[in-house]
Parts: structure tokens; C-alpha cells; sequence
């Protein structure tokens, strides 16, 4: 009895979901479907080398700093970084004074310790990155609606993400012309860039990077478009997981003694059954 | 209850034979995982996968219970207490990772463990009971991940919330009002949030719960084996220890292995980037995927894409949630008295070329964006399964002629047995 029933029941089901294909069969051989200009002219992220992938990367600390200058005197006057406190930046090579330092470079809000009025101090090591805007009605009033967003976690918010920064950041032009002749209406409106790294194709972020010199590397580097870029996306890598390089040095001794125990456990393994392994007989 | 021939407990020293007297807890944990449990002697590294998932339970509930130290349920506040975790707590990177992916280890040895089940047929007589506690268990999992993938509140946290609360909603006439309730608004919220992890923290125990009626279930039949065949005499049987815990023990390291991999090396590799992504419910993602070890439930939700007296949403709701109820009903479905998949040449087609392929490909679509030649995939394959459980299978266990058996374990192991009667070889023994 259970057995005919379902039986019935899947047979239900089975002629079911085969009208759904049936219909989606009809109407793929009736209607065509329209192919779009994101679908066919969007770019994965280019293949850029960082120091810090692979088993055995390390932080490039020299271009995490860079990156942070680029990020500093570019980006944040955008973008807001919340999830990232001065005092991180002690891991990337600053000094205790340096990192005071550099938070004293922000003001940010505070109360007046006599009276209790809201003011603004200088920053300390244990405050957050200060966003740009008061609040999201001021960021989208400032940037054509469109709120550029928090920065701290980008690499990891976004498929390839080191690779897709430096690839949007490096990756503004014209529109090809192949594009053009293949989709005739497709069209950069007003206040939108286009990007073929972006998966719209137009990216509402002007072209950030634009000129060689843009900022001026302490430490003597070229600041062309390209170093820029590169920078940036190492550095937001570290904002993103800057516990990235510790995790992978820490997997390897993880690894080591695990392999070691496995070896152990299949030699006991293998000591434990010697006795009853299949003889021809008892 | 165990066979004859157990081992029984003797306790040596004053305090286990205090303990023995007053509360016998080593004499239990003897007869369970000890040398008092005797288990078929031809068990393969197949049978390692459910110790192995109660290994993924605890450590799951152990870094769950760090993390829930530091995570704090509103949604105010839920993204950022998941990166307080991940910058700032000490070693809370290494938690949530092994979190994150610990589940998914859960879900790949459960998975391993259900198909060794469907492919030697454990759960036919006298394990009836085991099978549909384990049913259970997997129940109870998916509910569990699915809560606990809302915690962190990212966009997919979100989305997916929103779609899997959004199916009870196909329910006539109650649906909206019971997707209200669940929710506790119309939307989710801080309400839900709060729910979820409330649920979240609780279902694991409830999980352990089931878990431990499911030993007990099996302690009563004893462990299946790949033969099929009961066992028949102590030379059929080996004690647990030290036999099976030398051998879970080397499963258990070669996992670990891949397992520790998969957390320093690549902790993200499972997951969704856009959970990275604080919850926004005024931006929706471009593809609503759940995590990948729903992704053939949910290429089955997506199959019905066409109206049929009901509709196409609400058909969808019922075949994924009747995909895995079905499974309750196997022991009565599948009515061949031989066990094993070895034995059965006409089974063993349909799993291997049938079954297998379709859970594959229900799991590339469910992960795929709803595009064609994904969706009518899908609507093949989910159709193949239905029919595999609940037509070919009772079919194949009325016109199959199944391959002979070996009278016993000891013969199929050491080529013969003292025992065998001849001529009874080819009798299946059941």
C-alpha cells in the first residue's frame, strides 16, 4: 500500500516538475533571450602578483604604508574605514609614537570634559577610522545618491577581491567600440563612469586615480597609477583580514604536528590489526 | 542488549568499582565505544563517517559557545561584533573560521555517512529506528546552519532569510500571517535576529540529544556491514576497541587534515562574499544562494518554475521539503531482502548512474544562478530523484535478481568459514 502511494506521489511530482520543463523547453526555443552589454563585456579581475598570497605570503609592509598614504589622502575623503582603529596600525610596522601621531592627524567627536558640550578632539590610538560624512542622508546628498561604501572589509566583500580593487581602480576608459556596435543604446549616463570591472559596467565612483604624482610616496617610490592602485589594494587587503599572515604561518605547525599524529594514528592502526588480518584459515 | 559473546565489564580498582556500584557510567561508555561493544570485523572506512560527525558536533558546540561569548544578537550591532570577533577577540578569527567551515565538515561527513547508508541500504529491518533518527539529526542540522548563517547579519545573512522564511509564505491562506509570526515582523529584524540565535544556541543540544538515541537505536541491531549479512558468530565480530578506535582514530587525523587546510588556508572558500556586506534591506544581491550544502534542496525548490493547479511557488515548497521526507519512508519502500549494493547488480546501476549523477547536478544548479540550461537541469534531475525513491527503487527490490551472498562475514573476509553449510550459500541471509 505505502509503496503505491508513493509510487503516485512521486509520479506526481515527476509530472509536475516535467510541465515546468516543458514549458521553459517551449518558451526557450520560442523566445529569444536578449543578451545584455554587462553579460558580455564585463571583466574578471586581472591577475595581479601581491606578496601577500599563496601558502607562504607575507605582508609587503613597505606597500601596506604606501597604501594607507594613497587610502589617506585619496580615498577617505569618500570613503568611511569603521572597522579599522589606529592603534592596528601598530602591526603594520608604525612605531607607538607614529601611530599616535597619525591619529592626531584626525579630529574626531568628543565632549568637553568641563562642560559636557559635544566639541572635537585630536584622535587617539584607540579611536576608529573617522568617516567622512555625519551620516548616510549626508554621504548619498554628497555623491549623487549613491553612498560610497565602508572600505574595511572591500577585499573580502567581493569575489578575487585584492585583484578586483586594483582592476576597477585601474580599469576606467571609453567605452569599445565593439560595444558600441554590438549594443547601440547602451549608453555612460551623466555622473557615472564606465568601468568594465564593475559588474553594471557604469560605476557611479569617478575615476579616483587619475595622474602620476597623485601623492608623493615617502619612501621615494613612483607613484604611477598603476603603483597606486596596487598599493591601495594591498593595504585594504590588511584592513580587510589583518590577521591574514599570522593565520597562515600559524596553519603550517597546525598542519605539521597534525600529519605527524595522522602517521602515528595509522601505524597504531596498522599494529592493532595485525593479528586479525585475513589468513586462510584459523 | 549485545551479542553473547560481548565482553563484559570488569571493574579493577575501588573507585571504578565504587562507581560501577553506584553509577555505572564506565560500564556504559565500555559496552558503547569499548572493547563491550562488538562490531562486524569487515566494517570499511565508510562506517568511520559517523563517529567522525559526532567529532564535527562538538566542535562545533565548543566553538560556538566561544563565539557566543563575544557575538551579540541586534541587529544593530551583529556585523560588528562578528568582526570584534575577527580583529579583536584573541584567536577569534580561529574560531569563527573553524566555525564557519566546521560546518560545512558537518554537513560533507554527514552527507558521506546518509549515502553509505542509502548505498548498503542500512536503514532496512531491524534499523529501521536508526535511519529515522537520523532523518531527524539532518533535519535539525539544516535548521541549525541555516540560523546560524543569519548571525552575522551580512547581505546573504539577510537575503537568505528573507527567501527561506519567505517559502512558508506559498502556504495558502496562513502562510502570510505564519511568515509574520516566525519573523516576528514583516520583514527580518532584530526580532528574528534575536530568535535565531536563541534557536541557534539551543537546536545543538536537542541535535546531541537525538544523536545519543541514535547509538542507542544502534546498540540494540548492532552495526550494519558492507556484506549485508547479520552477523552470525563471535568470529563475525571484533571488539569497538581497540580495533575501531585505532581505525577512527586515523579517519579522524586524515580529516583533520583536510579540515585545518580549509581553515588557514582557505576559510572563505565556502562562503558568499557578500556576506561580508552589512545587511541592507534596500539593496538586494544579484543571486539569493544559500550555502552550498543546501544547494540541492534548493535546486529543487527552484524546479518548479510553472503553475499545475497549484502554484509553481508553492509546488516548489512541497517537493523540497518532500525530497528529504521521503527519505522516512525507505525502509518501507525498498522491499529487497539484500542489504548491501555489492549484492544487488540492478540497485547498484540506478545509484551509481542515476542517483549519484542527479544529486550532483541538482547541486551545481542550486549554486548557479535561476539560467537556463541550469533551470531545466535541475527539472530533469528532480524528477530522476523522485522517481529513484519512490518508483525504481520499489520496483528494482521486486525484479532484481540479486548476486550470492557470503554465508558470513568470516567467509566474505577470510574466504571461508567453518561454519558454512554447503548449498546455503546462495540463500541471501537475512
Amino acid at each position: 500500500m505505502i509503496r503505491i502511494l508513493g509510487a503516485l506521489i512521486g509520479l506526481g511530482f515527476t509530472v509536475v516538475v516535467l510541465w515546468a520543463f516543458g514549458n521553459g523547453a517551449y518558451s526557450a526555443m520560442t523566445e529569444d533571450v536578449a543578451a545584455t552589454a554587462e553579460h558580455e563585456f564585463y571583466l574578471s579581475p586581472k591577475d595581479v602578483d601581491f606578496q601577500h598570497e599563496g601558502a607562504f605570503g607575507t605582508w609587503d609592509l613597505a606597500q601596506v604604508q604606501r597604501g594607507y598614504q594613497v587610502y589617506k589622502e585619496v580615498c577617505a575623503v569618500c570613503h568611511s574605514m569603521k572597522f579599522v582603529a589606529f592603534r592596528d596600525f601598530a602591526e603594520i610596522d608604525y612605531t607607538e609614537e607614529e601611530v599616535k601621531a597619525l591619529a592626531a592627524e584626525v579630529q574626531v567627536p568628543g565632549i568637553d570634559p568641563n562642560t559636557g558640550e559635544a566639541t572635537m578632539r585630536a584622535g587617539v590610538p584607540t579611536d576608529y577610522f573617522p568617516s567622512p560624512y555625519p551620516n548616510k542622508v549626508a554621504a548619498a546628498a554628497a555623491n549623487n545618491n549613491a553612498i560610497p561604501p565602508d572600505l574595511s572589509l572591500m577585499t573580502k566583500a567581493r569575489g578575487h577581491g585584492t585583484e578586483y580593487v586594483y582592476s576597477l581602480l585601474t580599469g576606467y576608459g571609453p567605452i569599445p567600440e565593439e560595444l558600441s556596435e554590438e549594443f547601440p543604446e547602451f549608453t555612460t549616463p551623466t555622473g557615472l563612469y564606465f568601468n568594465q570591472y564593475f559588474p553594471n559596467l557604469n560605476l557611479a565612483m569617478a575615476p579616483p586615480l587619475t595622474s602620476a604624482g597623485q601623492v608623493t610616496y615617502a619612501d621615494g617610490t613612483e607613484a604611477t597609477v598603476d603603483q597606486m592602485a596596487k598599493d591601495v589594494s594591498a593595504f585594504l587587503t590588511w584592513t580587510a583580514e589583518p590577521t591574514l599572515v599570522k593565520r597562515k604561518q600559524t596553519g603550517w605547525p597546525v598542519l605539521g604536528f597534525l600529519l605527524f599524529a595522522t602517521i602515528l594514528a595509522f601505524m597504531s592502526k596498522k599494529y592493532v590489526w595485525s593479528s586479525v588480518k585475513p589468513k586462510t584459515e584459523d | 542488549m549485545s551479542y553473547p559473546w560481548a565482553r563484559e565489564y570488569e571493574p579493577k580498582t575501588g573507585l571504578t568499582k565504587f562507581l560501577d556500584e553506584k553509577l555505572p557510567l564506565p560500564r556504559l561508555v565500555y559496552n558503547a565505544v569499548g572493547a563491550g561493544y562488538p562490531v562486524p570485523r569487515n566494517l570499511s572506512y565508510m562506517w568511520n563517517f559517523g563517529v567522525l560527525a559526532g567529532f564535527f558536533l562538538v566542535v562545533q558546540i565548543v566553538t560556538g559557545i566561544v563565539l557566543a561569548m563575544h557575538y551579540a544578537a541586534n541587529a544593530e550591532v551583529a556585523f560588528a561584533t562578528t568582526e570584534h570577533i575577527m580583529r579583536d577577540v584573541n584567536w577569534g578569527w580561529l574560531m569563527r573560521y573553524a566555525h564557519a567551515n566546521g560546518a560545512s565538515f558537518f554537513f560533507i561527513v554527514v552527507y558521506i555517512h546518509i549515502f553509505r547508508g542509502l548505498f548498503y541500504s542500512s536503514y532496512k529491518a531491524p534499523r529501521e529506528m536508526i535511519w529515522l533518527l537520523g532523518v531527524v539529526i539532518f533535519l535539525l542540522m539544516m535548521a541549525t546552519a541555516f540560523m546560524g548563517y543569519v548571525l552575522p547579519w551580512g547581505q546573504m545573512s539577510f537575503w537568505g532569510a528573507k527567501v527561506i522564511t519567505g517559502l512558508f509564505g506559498a502556504i495558502p491562506l496562513v502562510g502570510e500571517p505564519l511568515q509574520v509570526w516566525l519573523l516576528g515582523g514583516f520583514a527580518p529584524d532584530n526580532a528574528a535576529l534575536n530568535r535565531f540565535f536563541s534557536l541557534h544556541f539551543l537546536l545543538p543540544f536537542v541535535i546531541a540529544g537525538v544523536v545519543i538515541l541514535h547509538i542507542w537505536a544502534l546498540h540494540i541491531p548492532g552495526s550494519s556491514n558492507p556484506t549485508g549479512v547479520e552477523v552470525k558468530s563471535e568470529s563475525d565480530t571484533l571488539p569497538f576497541h581497540p580495533y575501531y578506535t585505532a581505525k577512527d582514530g586515523f579517519g579522524l587525523g586524515v580529516v583533520l587534515l583536510f579540515f585545518m587546510a580549509m581553515v588557514f588556508f582557505l576559510p572563505n572558500a565556502l562562503g558568499h562574499p557578500d556576506n561580508y556586506i552589512e545587511a541592507n534591506p534596500l539593496a538586494t544581491p544579484a543571486h539569493i544562494v544559500p550555502e552550498w550544502y543546501f544547494w540541492p534542496f534548493y535546486a529543487i525548490l527552484r524546479a518548479f518554475t510553472a503553475d499545475f493547479i497549484l502554484s509553481a511557488k508553492l509546488w516548489g515548497v512541497i517537493a523540497m521539503f518532500a525530497s528529504i521526507l521521503v527519505w522516512f519512508f525507505l525502509p518501507w519502500l525498498d522491499k529487497s531482502p539484500v542489504r548491501s549494493g555489492h549484492y544487488r547488480p540492478m540497485f547498484r546501476k540506478f545509484f551509481w548512474f542515476g542517483l549519484i549523477p542527479a544529486m550532483i547536478v541538482l547541486f551545481i544548479c542550486g549554486g548557479a544562478p535561476a539560467e537556463e540550461p541550469y533551470v531545466m537541469a535541475s527539472q530533469i534531475a528532480t524528477a530522476y530523484y523522485f522517481l529513484h525513491f519512490l518508483v525504481i527503487l520499489p520496483l528494482i527490490s521486486s525484479l532484481e535478481k540479486p548476486e550470492p551472498l557470503p554465508y558470513s562475514i568470516t567467509e566474505a573476509v577470510l574466504g571461508s568459514d567453518k561454519k558454512a553449510v554447503l548449498g546455503e550459500n546462495t540463500t541471501p541471509a537475512v
